[in-house]
C-alpha cells in the first residue's frame, strides 16, 4: 500500500511538472525544446526505465513478504 | 523489501547511462554518426550476458560439487536472464546494422538479408540456440535431481561453446562488425576516453539489473520449492 502511494505521488509529480512546463513556457519548456529536442527522448527513456524499475521493486517487496510468511 | 546497496547502484548507473549516454559528447564518426551511442546499450547487453553466463556456470559447478538444489535453481535463473539479454542484444544489433551497415550504394551490402550473413551474427545465434537447448533439456526431465545434474553438465558444455562461437570463429573470418583484432570496447587505444566514462558504468548497471531480475526469479523458485515440500509432508 505504501509503495503504491509512493508510486502514485511520483507519477503525479512527473505529470505535474510536465503540465506546468507546457502551460507557462518557462525554463523547463525551453530546455525540452532545445538541441533537436533530445531531452524529450531522455525523458521518455527515463520514464520507461523508472517504470520498469518500479515494477521490479514492487515484485521484490511482494516476494520478500511471501518469504517472511513462509 | 530488500533495496540493498547494489540495487540502488544499478538504478543510479542506469539513469546515468541513459542521461549521459544520450547527452554527453561522442566522437564524430562517418557512417555511424550518433548511433555510436548504442555502445552504451547494445554492447552492454552482450557484456551483461557473458557475466551472467559466467555466474551460471559457477553455480552449475557448485551444484555438481555439493548436490544442493539451490545451486541448480541459481544456475538456471542466471542462464535464463543471460539468454534474454542476449536476445535483446541480437534484436538491438539487427536494428543498428540495418541503418548503418546496409548501404544502398554498395551492392554487396544493399539489403538487410546480405548483412545478416555476418559470422558474428551467426556465431551469436548459435550460442543463443545452444542456451535455448539448455532450457528444452531442463523441461524435458521430470526427475528433479536428474534434471539438475544433467542440465549442470550441459551448462558447462554450453559455456564452453560460447568461446568458439562468439569469441574465436568470428575473429577468423572477415566481418563488418568491429572487434576483428581484439576487444574494441575494452581496448584503451580504440575507445574514446569520453565514451569510456559512460560505457563502463553502463556495463555494471545493466549487469546489476540482470542480476536483480535473476535473484527475484531465484527467490520465487525457492518459495515454490518450499511450498511444494510443505505440501508433500
Amino acid at each position: 500500500m505504501k509503495n503504491k502511494l509512493i508510486a502514485f505521488l511520483l507519477s503525479m509529480g512527473i505529470f505535474g511538472a510536465k503540465a506546468q512546463g507546457e502551460a507557462s513556457s518557462d525554463s523547463m519548456a525551453s530546455l525540452m525544446r532545445s538541441n533537436g529536442k533530445i531531452y524529450v527522448v531522455v525523458a521518455v527513456v527515463l520514464t520507461i526505465l523508472f517504470g520498469l524499475i518500479a515494477y521490479l521493486i514492487r515484485l521484490d517487496s511482494k516476494i520478500s513478504k511471501l518469504e517472511k510468511e513462509s | 523489501m530488500r533495496l540493498t546497496w547494489w540495487k540502488i547502484t544499478a538504478i543510479v548507473l542506469l539513469a546515468y547511462a541513459v542521461i549521459g549516454g544520450l547527452l554527453l559528447p561522442v566522437p564524430e564518426l562517418t557512417q555511424l554518426g550518433e548511433t555510436i551511442r548504442n555502445l552504451y546499450y547494445h554492447v552492454c547487453m552482450w557484456f551483461a550476458m557473458m557475466i551472467l553466463f559466467s555466474i551460471s556456470i559457477a553455480q552449475s559447478i557448485k551444484y555438481l560439487r555439493t548436490g544442493l538444489i539451490e545451486h541448480d535453481i541459481k544456475a538456471s535463473s542466471y542462464a535464463g536472464v543471460g539468454t534474454y539479454l542476449g536476445i535483446l542484444g541480437y534484436a538491438t544489433g539487427a536494428i543498428w546494422a540495418s541503418f548503418t551497415w546496409a548501404d544502398p550504394n554498395n551492392p554487396a551490402f544493399a539489403s538487410f538479408g546480405s548483412i545478416m550473413r555476418e559470422p558474428k551474427l551467426i556465431g551469436a545465434a548459435i550460442a543463443l540456440l545452444i542456451y535455448g537447448a539448455y532450457f528444452i533439456l531442463r523441461s524435458s526431465i521430470t526427475d528433479m535431481d536428474q534434471r539438475a545434474r544433467v542440465s549442470a553438465v550441459y551448462n558447462i558444455f554450453a559455456y564452453a561453446m560460447l568461446f568458439p562461437s562468439i569469441w574465436i570463429i568470428p575473429r577468423l573470418l572477415p566481418s563488418l562488425h568491429p572487434g576483428q583484432e581484439g576487444n574494441p570496447a575494452l581496448n584503451f587505444n580504440d575507445i574514446d576516453a569520453r565514451m569510456r566514462m559512460v560505457f563502463y558504468p553502463a556495463v555494471i548497471g545493466w549487469t546489476l539489473l540482470g542480476a536483480w531480475i535473476a535473484t527475484l526469479n531465484i527467490r520465487h523458485k525457492i518459495l515454490l520449492e518450499q511450498k511444494w515440500f510443505a505440501h508433500e509432508k
